[in-house]
């Protein structure tokens, strides 16, 4: 049976119509129409889909929307402020952190909740805490360069 | 997925009176929605534990610890005072999945789980934890009763989970490469009780404690102690990760590195 749901993402009040089984990335995806959090492996592995639930990083495939009820989400969108990149997104840029750009904004999103729990993550500390975000193409070399350097710029 | 009705459980007797017949409880979902999407289970209803607040937390008691059921791996690593009481606890939730995993997954949908290769019940069994739930409290060598299952019945709802602090424990875990999960866990304790030993990821019929290493440890709490005694491959799981013979083997080498790590 259908049922509203209602939460907060990227700052704006936001509700529309589920199933209970619909998942909180289908319902960012698909309802809100915020297609920069993907669906990789759908297996709860890969880590593309990784959003931040009331500051917290989680996979948004292995979430109901309803579970998601009142809560405070953040997207890959709502990083960015006024037109500027958020510090990590600039340190992706800058350090070539993707190839193909699937997995980047679950990596993005990791790396900040990584931050906000680390001020100052090693280069161990940084690829433990990717232990859920997989990338296909180049493997991690300078992505946690980018982790590093966003770390510091976000200091 | 199948569809199914969603409730939000307001108190734990609520969760309990609606857990019932082909309902299901979830929990961090971690485990359930997985199965879910596999078509593995099909629940009429999900009773969401998520807005019990009773549920979430963690209180240092006697020396040990009582972990609310709803509490998450992140915060049971985190935790002061899991750190101080049972470091190794700490390092074994530390240890789950990977951080959005830790996020969301509680030890109480954990040690309901039972699955064969989780780290908690390992945890639970060699620190002789108590499983509280809605209706009474179950020790954990009572609790675990083999692949998926344990003493729950139906409606039954974890609320606790509480841990005597240990003189000593550690907890060694082998990762299969892939999944990261234990191919072979071994948690020893040091308790005023005596030495205990549970092994996960190993067992055919999941979480066992290992009376032969016990015994030995026992008379001398030293990793050496444990060269002598033998490890049977009857019983441990073969599958593509590892044979039998190759478990036994790392349950010998994880549990002498956990009396050396042992503090
Ligand atoms: C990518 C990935 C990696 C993982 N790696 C590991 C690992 O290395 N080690 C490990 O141990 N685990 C691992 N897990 C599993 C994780 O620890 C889960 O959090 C845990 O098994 C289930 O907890 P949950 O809160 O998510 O429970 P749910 O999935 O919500 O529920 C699981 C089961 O428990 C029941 N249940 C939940 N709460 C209660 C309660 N309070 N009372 C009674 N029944 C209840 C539910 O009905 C359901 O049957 C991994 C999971 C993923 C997705």
């Amino acid at each position: 049976m259908p049922t509203t749901v209602s939460m907060t993402v990227n700052g704006k009040k936001v509700s529309g119509s589920v199933e209970p089984r619909t998942l909180l990335v289908q319902f960012i995806r698909e309802t809100l129409g915020l297609t920069g959090t993907h669906v990789g492996c759908d297996t709860s592995q890969c880590g593309t889909c990784v959003v931040h639930v009331d500051g917290k990083s989680v996979k948004s495939c292995t979430m109901l929307a309803v579970q998601a009820e009142g809560s405070d989400v953040l997207t890959i969108e709502g990083l960015a402020k006024d037109g500027k990149l958020h510090p990590m997104q600039e340190a992706f840029r800058e350090h070539h952190g993707l190839q193909c750009g699937f997995c980047t904004p679950g990596m993005v999103m990791s790396a900040v909740d990584l931050v906000k729990n680390n001020k100052n993550p090693s280069e161990h500390e940084i690829r433990d805490w990717l232990e859920g975000n997989l990338c296909r193409c180049t493997g991690y070399h300078n992505i946690v360069k980018a982790i590093a350097a966003g770390a510091k710029a976000m200091a | 997925m199948y569809s199914f009705d969603y409730q939000k459980a307001g108190s734990v007797a609520d969760a309990a009176k609606a857990a019932t017949g082909e309902a299901k409880l979830v929990a961090g979902g971690m485990t359930l929605i997985p199965t879910l999407k596999l078509r593995l289970a099909q629940p009429s209803k999900l009773v969401d534990l998520g807005g019990i607040r009773d549920l979430v937390g963690i209180k240092a008691e006697g020396g040990g610890v009582t972990i609310g059921a709803m509490t998450t791996h992140a915060a049971v690593a985190k935790s002061a005072d899991v750190k101080k009481a049972i470091p190794a606890l700490a390092v074994l939730a530390e240890g789950i999945g990977d951080p959005a995993v830790r996020n969301r997954g509680t030890i109480g949908g954990s040690v309901a789980n039972n699955d064969p290769a989780a780290d908690y019940p390992a945890a639970c069994v060699a620190l002789g934890a108590t499983i509280v739930t809605s209706k009474r409290k179950i020790a954990a060598d009572d609790f675990f009763k083999g692949l998926f299952e344990t003493a729950l019945e139906a409606g039954e709802v974890i609320t606790a989970v509480s841990f005597p602090a240990p003189e000593k424990a550690n907890y060694q875990k082998f990762r299969n490469p892939a999944s990261r999960y234990a191919l072979v866990g071994v948690f020893v304790a040091k308790t005023k009780g005596g030495v205990r030993v549970a092994v996960t990821g190993a067992g055919e019929g999941g979480v066992f404690r290992k009376k032969s290493f016990e015994a030995a440890l026992s008379k001398s709490f030293d990793a050496g102690a444990l060269d002598a005694v033998k490890v049977d491959a009857k019983g441990l799981n073969s599958d593509i990760h590892a044979s039998a013979d190759y478990r036994a083997h790392l349950i010998k080498v994880m549990a002498k590195r956990a009396v050396q790590a042992a503090r």
